[in-house]
């Protein structure tokens, strides 16, 4: 034996005091009195990156148009981002750095539920709201033992909601009696709204004849579709992104099963029609936050502001980020100020205000309301089909 | 016998020192919530690290599956506190436990096979456990177990770190450890001596899984959830790297090395879109400059020291 | 279910599956090409067939070719890509420990990752239709012409390469590099041109995959190639690794499993399912199932 291991002991020593230093140099950075910091926990890499970066796309562009008319409060609003692969740890971590390094005032995001509720428990630690745009579980803004968590809102629809939806659209309006689920089984987001869809539908009195499961990136579903023909479904259920929806609806018409299919807001993509081709995608059916053929300006206005920017179509998540920005901005406004806890209270009080995705007021829960429609897609044009209001 | 029991209460007392320097900078708050996030994430990789470093390094088995190990013991330290109510010592001795009763399982079997195609199983073992936990809804399948109290703190992992590594280094050297190098340097050679191959293997792939088991649980600890992306395959070779990138069978290298690849990460998180970039280049150019790893499979001692000062070499010691 | 509609849905399912493993096959196959040659684990393989495909993306929708330019175009640059990789970051690593390398690998397939998703965003592309997609139905069996065309394409080349390993110039120097790349240093051949053109050959094959693939599910993306990579490599191992008629049989058999464990017991567990059987199978056949079985001599 040496002395190697006292020698090893000095240099973690060395390796500390270096990151000593390192939080004494790089440490909080400087205070620029003419902009307003806001944090951006994202997806930026790893597994679900595209949904990240599309709701960054939809802030960005927010941020862009109110930067571009002056600003809030006379000052400029930037966003400050920071990468979490995609996983709950590294939101956590990601976080952090945003609240203790880069003194945001507000945390937008993540995208993926778990990794908000990874984040989450720091932002109230710190007294920093987060706003997220897209994490739909329930427990996001509720805690376990039922209260409202003070500093976390979002901007979309949670589970309960948009499966209820699809669920009593399915026993009422379709008509049908069976039904099938095919759900991401890697999701969260998925695995939530097939949950509630299944509780409902059964309610109902429908009956679920096979439940099937897929992971997230997966190019192949033919052997569990051929599975689910098998049980003969009156509809299929298939709560998940527009990536793999195009797939397996494309896929379901190839081993001719015309089966009516329904889904939810991560349908929303022009992608899904490029994918799947405008004929399979007769006789689908998902419900959403606004209908295209509502010549809303509002709508319109974003779409093609989005358009001009980023040279492709705005799919829900984009819609959802664009959305919690303009939230987001309307709170600092009416707070008029940049304090975390006045915008968490003016975030708490949002009420009728007009958005991309129609008219959003927060409920006691921090979640919004708003009504959902239920989208035909026809030719591979979206129609509207039913309104419904929560 | 006694200068080494005397050493070995040498390195106690500068680990205490550097744990009280530490832990008062934190206390003053020099050391920002986002450093010790990153200085706890650095102890739970040193674990992951050595203990890997023990099965891949040591005992010469391509093992890479090991954040399918640290996923047990996250889950299961987990389900101990949330599930149980049971204090968190026990959370963390029941992670290792279950960890390392799943790497003596699949030990046995698989650790018959060799070179790549051991890596292949198990790879495909670590992605069967994550499989396996998104199919458990008692855990949350998919949207991970939730509601977990933050038990983990600097303390916690410094002094398993230190744990960790005082057992790994002891293990190696004790007969049984040697009984793992000899594997490592020659099997056949090692079975001709007497060696029972088989048992030292299974031996080393239990204890590294078990310390898995330990960071995983810590790890749990520290982030409210535990969610199954945590554990994919690119964690795994993520760990790979740590024990590559120090030097296969050098402990202080995969304690630099732990310490180097979660700075650089959290020095890269204000790039976002370049991080994942830089990071690869670094790891290529990297590995292209020091192919044996930081220190090669050897220990970084004060005698390292003097040599790059020019001091004369002291073989003899 | 009746007998009849088993067997419909059994063969069905065969068909299903047969079609998946093709395109693991084709993946595969170079894949055991390059680690026959050089024992290395290229863990960016998958990552050179996610830029074949949107090499041929671009050809496709930029540049306006038809669907055989746009694959030629593809195999070529993902050959080129192929022998730069190999230039750049493994050959300086020739002597160094294998696990460096693959080190040295995974790191390239980060860059190739995450430097495409810089380059072309990480949302997914959709491919033009350059191939006409008819279902042809076989009594109650239904089969995608394309699924056929995946199947042929790499049935033909599982032949030309093992007619390329087996009876060439360089099929020759390769099998000696593989054998010994000192000796075959002696003997005159040219070990690094050898591997660069296999890496060359292994890639185009790649991107020859990556193209079909793209054409046949018709949504590409920076980070399509992580999965199949992974499975493709799965089913070389299987098949028995540096084997190339194992590439192809461990592909579908992979492709196989995965489907009818889908079919008759559950897709949640089809991936888990699908490594499991690689490990049975490895354990009472270590080098794979048409994998030599080399005694280490003492």
């Amino acid at each position: 034996m040496s002395k190697k291991w006292l020698s090893l002991i000095s240099m973690v020593l060395a390796i500390g005091m270096v990151a000593v230093l390192a939080v004494g140099c790089g440490g909080p950075a400087k205070t620029d009195s003419t902009e307003i910091k806001i944090g951006g926990d994202f997806e930026i890499t790893g597994g679900v990156a595209n949904f990240g970066k599309s709701t960054v796309n939809g802030i960005q562009l927010a941020f862009k148009e109110v930067n571009a008319k002056g600003g809030i409060l006379g000052k400029k609003i930037v966003l400050v981002l920071a990468d979490n692969k995609s996983e709950p740890s590294e939101a956590a971590n990601a976080i952090t750095k945003l609240i203790t390094q880069d003194k945001v005032v507000t945390v937008l995001g993540p995208v993926a539920s778990s990794n908000v509720l990874a984040a989450s428990q720091i932002a109230i630690d710190n007294k920093i709201p987060l706003l997220t745009a897209t994490a739909t579980a329930s427990k996001v803004t509720v805690g376990d033992d039922g209260k409202v968590k003070d500093y976390i809102f979002r901007a979309c629809f949670i589970d309960p909601f948009q499966g209820e939806v699809m669920a009593n659209f399915a026993a009422k309006s379709l008509k049908v009696k069976t039904a099938a689920i095919y759900v991401d089984n890697a999701s969260d987001y998925s695995k939530g709204l097939a949950q509630v869809f299944e509780e409902k539908f059964i309610k109902n009195g429908g009956q679920i004849v096979a439940r099937e499961a897929f992971l997230a990136k997966d190019t192949d579903f033919k052997s569990a579709l051929t599975k689910m023909k098998a049980s003969n479904p009156d509809v299929i259920f298939i709560p998940a992104y527009y990536q793999e929806v195009g797939l397996i609806v494309k896929q379901a018409r190839e081993l001719g099963m015309n089966t009516p299919m329904i889904g939810t807001d991560g349908w929303d993509s022009p992608k899904v029609v490029e994918i799947a081709g405008a004929a399979a995608l007769n006789n689908t059916f998902f419900s959403n936050h606004y209908s295209p053929e509502d010549k809303d300006p509002h709508v319109t206005s974003f779409v093609e502001a989005y358009k001009k920017e980023y040279g492709q179509v705005p799919d829900a998540l984009a819609a959802l980020g664009y959305d919690a920005a303009l939230m987001l901005i309307d709170a600092i406004k009416r707070a008029n100020s940049a304090e975390p806890a006045k915008i968490k209270d003016a975030l708490a009080q949002t009420k009728n205000l007009q958005v991309s995705t129609g008219i959003l007021t927060l409920d006691a829960s921090h979640n919004p309301v708003k009504s959902a429609v239920v989208i035909e897609l026809k030719d591979g044009k979206q129609t509207f089909k039913e309104k419904i209001n929560p | 016998m006694r200068v080494k029991a005397k050493r070995d209460l040498l390195s106690l007392g500068a680990c205490l020192l550097l744990y009280a320097i530490i832990q008062l900078l934190i206390e003053v708050d020099v050391i920002g919530q986002f450093w010790v996030l990153n200085i706890v994430l650095i102890g739970i990789n040193i674990i992951l690290g050595v203990s890997l470093n023990l099965i891949n390094g040591f005992t010469g088995q391509f093992s890479i599956g090991h954040a399918g190990f640290m996923a047990v013991g996250a889950y299961v330290g987990a389900v101990m506190t949330v599930k149980l109510h049971l204090p968190f010592i026990v959370a963390i001795l029941a992670g290792a436990a279950g960890a390392g009763i799943l790497g003596f399982a699949i030990g046995l079997p698989t650790l018959r096979l060799s070179g790549d195609y051991l890596a292949i199983a198990t790879l495909g073992l670590g992605e069967i456990i994550r499989i396996t936990i998104l199919n458990i809804p008692y855990v949350g399948g998919a949207s991970g177990l939730m509601g977990i109290p933050r038990l983990t703190n600097f303390t916690w992992v410094f002094f398993a770190t230190v744990f960790t590594v005082f057992f790994i280094k002891n293990f190696i050297n004790s007969s049984h450890g040697r009984a793992c190098i000899s594997v490592r340097e020659n099997e056949i050679a090692a079975e001709a001596m007497g060696v029972d191959t088989t048992k030292y293997k299974v031996m080393a792939f239990t204890i590294g899984a078990a310390f898995a088991g330990v960071a995983g649980a810590l790890f749990a600890h520290y982030f409210y959830i535990v969610h199954p992306a945590s554990f994919t395959f690119m964690k795994s070779f993520d760990l790979l790297t740590i024990v590559v990138l120090g030097g296969l069978g050098s402990i202080t290298g995969s304690i630099t090395a732990a310490i180097l690849l979660t700075f650089v990460s959290a020095a890269l998180a204000g790039y976002p879109e370049m991080r994942m970039v830089i990071y690869s280049l670094m790891l290529i150019g990297l590995m292209l400059f020091r192919p044996q790893g930081l220190f090669g499979n050897k220990e970084i001692s004060l005698k390292f020291f003097n040599r790059l000062k020019g001091g004369s070499p002291r073989d003899a010691a | 279910m009746d007998s009849s509609s088993f067997l419909m849905q059994f063969a069905q399912q065969l068909i299903n599956g047969v079609s998946l493993g093709s395109i693991y096959a084709l993946i595969a196959l170079g894949y055991t090409m390059v680690y026959g040659t050089i024992k290395l684990i290229n863990f960016a393989h998958g990552d050179v067939y996610m830029v074949g495909a949107y090499i041929g993306f671009f050809a496709t929708t930029v540049l306006g070719l038809g669907f055989l330019p746009a694959l030629l175009l593809a195999m070529v640059g993902a050959g080129i890509l192929g022998m730069f990789i190999e230039r750049a970051a493994y050959r300086p690593l020739r002597n160094a420990p294998k696990i460096a390398v693959l080190i040295t690998a995974i790191g390239v397939s980060l860059f190739l990752e995450y430097g495409s998703m810089l380059l072309v965003t990480p949302q997914p592309r959709t491919f033009p239709a350059v191939l006409s997609s008819t279902p042809i139905h076989i009594g109650g069996l239904i089969i995608n012409s394309q699924q056929v065309l995946i199947l042929g394409v790499s049935l033909f080349l599982m032949v030309v390469l093992t007619y390329v390993v087996n009876y060439t110039k360089l099929g020759k120097a390769m099998r000696a590099v593989s054998f010994d790349t000192d000796t075959a240093r002696l003997m005159g051949i040219d070990v690094d041109k050898v591997i660069s053109y296999t890496f060359a050959v292994g890639s185009a094959l790649a991107a020859a995959a990556g193209v079909l693939v793209g054409v046949y599910y018709n949504s590409i993306d920076p980070l399509m190639g992580i999965m199949p990579g992974l499975k493709a490599f799965v089913a070389a191992v299987l098949g028995g690794i540096g084997v190339i008629p194992g590439a192809m049989l461990g592909g579908v058999l992979m492709g196989v499993i995965e489907a009818l464990v889908s079919g008759f017991i559950s897709s949640t567990f089809r991936d888990a399912a699908a490594f499991g059987i690689l490990i049975i199978i490895l354990l009472f056949k270590p080098a794979g199932l048409l994998g030599k079985n080399i005694r280490e001599k003492v």
